[in-house]
């Protein structure tokens, strides 16, 4: 059940997705039809970026650890037995440090209650600040997404920075006989590419593969949870859902190229940049599509994108609503009002305007789009806020929130008959602490070395039997 | 002359990376994609004008294997930080469903 093959039958890797992201579920079935296929490896991308700052700031994952295990546990029972990779990356979300660890004990933990045995690698991703200055210093590094330059005190101020790693340590833990790999944070289709690679297949197949492949069955139609079945060969990849609800269609795997990119076409990644401008789609079967035409650009450097987060501060929020037609009529000049008392009552307990910042959303009216809101009025007949603060400290940031919510709920305004409230409030207690907050500073490419070195292996011998 | 919600089988906005978000428009037929593309309403000055930022800041491109138009422009406040309404990105779309195609 290896990946490396007799050099007479023409290179084939077999890559099952189990899911979009580790801890999503997906159903015991459709894994069962996936290894029917015999795969050459299982894996799943575990993160991303999407859930926002907090966790890769916070060290926690954003699906539970009840969910993640049963998910892990469905992967090592259906591949260890068969000596078939499992291949995790991103691990807890973020691919930080703690959140490898996470990921370990409960590996372990799922070893020993089923008394699996098998080889386990981590693949480590947080970096040090000391070879980002040591790069920044000689120019090597450069933004993405349009980000101003990466400052020293961005890397000093980080409160974590992880790499995204490509496909190659993947391949150098399997080739060491790694059963079970559990990686930090790395590009969701690097697993992917890395199964390709060890079958001897061109790095745009692998490439390809991945992007389809990186989030579960999303590919196929109609949108259901299921795993995805990619047979990669050296010109062509056939794309099959292993839920027999769904189907991979000419237009439901093109429009994938479309997913979470900033552009369809070309897609840049360690140490290259995959080309899908030539890609043909052929309906093989009615649930299976064939895709070629795709191309591989060798970048002159290898690459690797960061991501760190800073934290900015502490956040509470509280949550209200009004029903009430005369305040929803002047709400703009109300919600002015409420951001005056508060800042004055604030002042008073010795909390100074600068010291700390007031978000009001007004579901109904600009609560989804903000500044970008085109409409400027509204016709709800009930509006609802969340209030935002975000300050040095958690006691000042509670503080503050608690006196815009008993603002909010009692501040006079012109032709007020509710004199007892303006405000329904849902919840008691009325606020809620989110803690720590954090924001995305460094989202920039740097030179690596090479690339493995960014990226370092351990292995353990996991023994549940005993 | 018809709003694209009338003529589009999917409108979705979603991050593209933490500062980014990319909206796509996609049409159940050649013919429709070709029609909407022939009208050339459907451009980065558009989507500059209704996100509010400069069109060079747009990335903005026709996909016709997926009958799609696919278009990604800076966020105004990025994914998470305070005050940050959408931090997924996945309801930024409404814009573009109130466009009107001529007929």
């Amino acid at each position: 059940m290896n990946a490396t093959r007799d050099k007479t039958s023409p290179p084939e890797a077999r890559l099952l997705a189990v899911t979009s992201i580790l801890g999503y579920g997906f159903p015991e079935d459709a894994l069962r039809r996936g290894m029917d296929a015999d795969p050459h490896m299982i894996g799943a991308d575990a993160g991303s970026t999407d859930p926002g700052p907090y966790y890769l700031g916070a060290g926690i994952p954003f699906c539970s650890r009840l969910a993640l295990k049963r998910d892990t546990r469905l992967m090592l029972l259906a591949a260890v037995p068969r000596g078939i990779p499992v291949v995790i990356s991103t691990c807890g979300g973020a691919g930080g440090e703690p959140h490898l660890q996470m990921m370990a004990e409960l590996v372990r933990e799922i070893a020993r209650e089923e008394k699996l045995d098998f080889k386990l690698a981590l693949i480590h991703a947080e970096q040090d600040k000391a070879f980002l200055k040591k790069q920044l210093a000689a120019g090597k590094v450069k933004p993405a997404s349009r980000r101003p330059p990466l400052t020293v005190e961005q890397i000093d101020g980080a409160e974590r920075i992880v790499g995204l790693m490509g496909p190659e340590p993947f391949v150098r833990a399997m080739d060491s006989g790694a059963q079970v790999i559990l990686a930090g944070r790395a590009t969701d289709p690097s697993i992917w590419a890395a199964g390709a690679a060890r079958a001897g297949l061109p790095p745009e197949m692998g490439w390809y593969a991945g992007k389809m492949l990186e989030c579960g069955a999303e590919p196929a139609a109609p949108k259901r949870d299921g795993c995805l079945l990619a047979r990669v060969y050296t010109d062509y990849i056939d794309l099959e859902p292993t839920n027999p609800e769904q189907s991979c269609t000419k237009l439901s795997v093109a429009n994938f190229a479309l997913h979470e990119n900033p552009s369809a076409i070309h897609h840049y990644e360690p140490g290259g940049m995959l080309d899908t401008e030539g890609c043909t789609f052929e309906q093989l079967t009615d649930r299976i599509v064939r895709v070629r035409g795709m191309k591989w650009h060798q970048a002159d450097v290898y690459t690797v994108k960061m991501e760190g987060v800073q934290r900015v501060g502490f956040r509470a929020i509280s949550m209200l609503a009004t029903r009430d037609p005369v305040l929803i009529a002047g709400i703009d000049d109300y919600l002015q009002r409420v951001r005056a008392i508060v800042a004055e009552k604030s002042h008073n307990f010795g909390v100074p305007e600068d010291g700390y910042k007031l978000s009001i959303r007004a579901y109904g009216l600009n609560g989804v789009m903000g500044e970008r809101e085109p409409r400027t009025t509204t016709q709800a007949h009930e509006l609802s806020f969340i209030l935002e603060v975000l300050a040095p400290t958690q006691e000042v940031a509670n503080a503050v929130v608690a006196i815009a919510r008993t603002t909010t709920l009692h501040a006079d305004f012109p032709g007020r008959m509710c004199k007892e409230g303006n405000m329904g409030i849902p919840f008691s207690p009325a606020d809620v602490e989110l803690g720590a907050s954090y924001e995305f500073t460094v989202y920039h490419i740097v030179d690596a070395d090479d690339p493995y070195h960014l990226f370092p292996i351990e292995y353990a011998d996991v023994k549940g039997q005993s | 002359m018809t709003v694209i919600r009338e003529l589009a089988s999917v409108c979705k906005s979603k991050n593209a990376g933490p500062f980014e978000v990319t909206i796509d428009v996609i049409f159940s037929s050649d013919e429709l994609f070709e029609r909407v593309l022939s009208t050339g309403i459907l451009s980065a000055a558009l989507f500059a004008k209704l996100y509010k930022v400069e069109e060079s800041q747009v990335l903005f491109m026709p996909y016709p294997p997926a009958r799609a138009f696919k278009a990604t422009l800076p966020r105004l406040i990025p994914a998470g930080a305070f005050d940050d309404r959408d931090v997924y990105g996945a309801q930024q779309h409404a814009p573009i469903l109130e466009v009107d195609i001529p007929d």
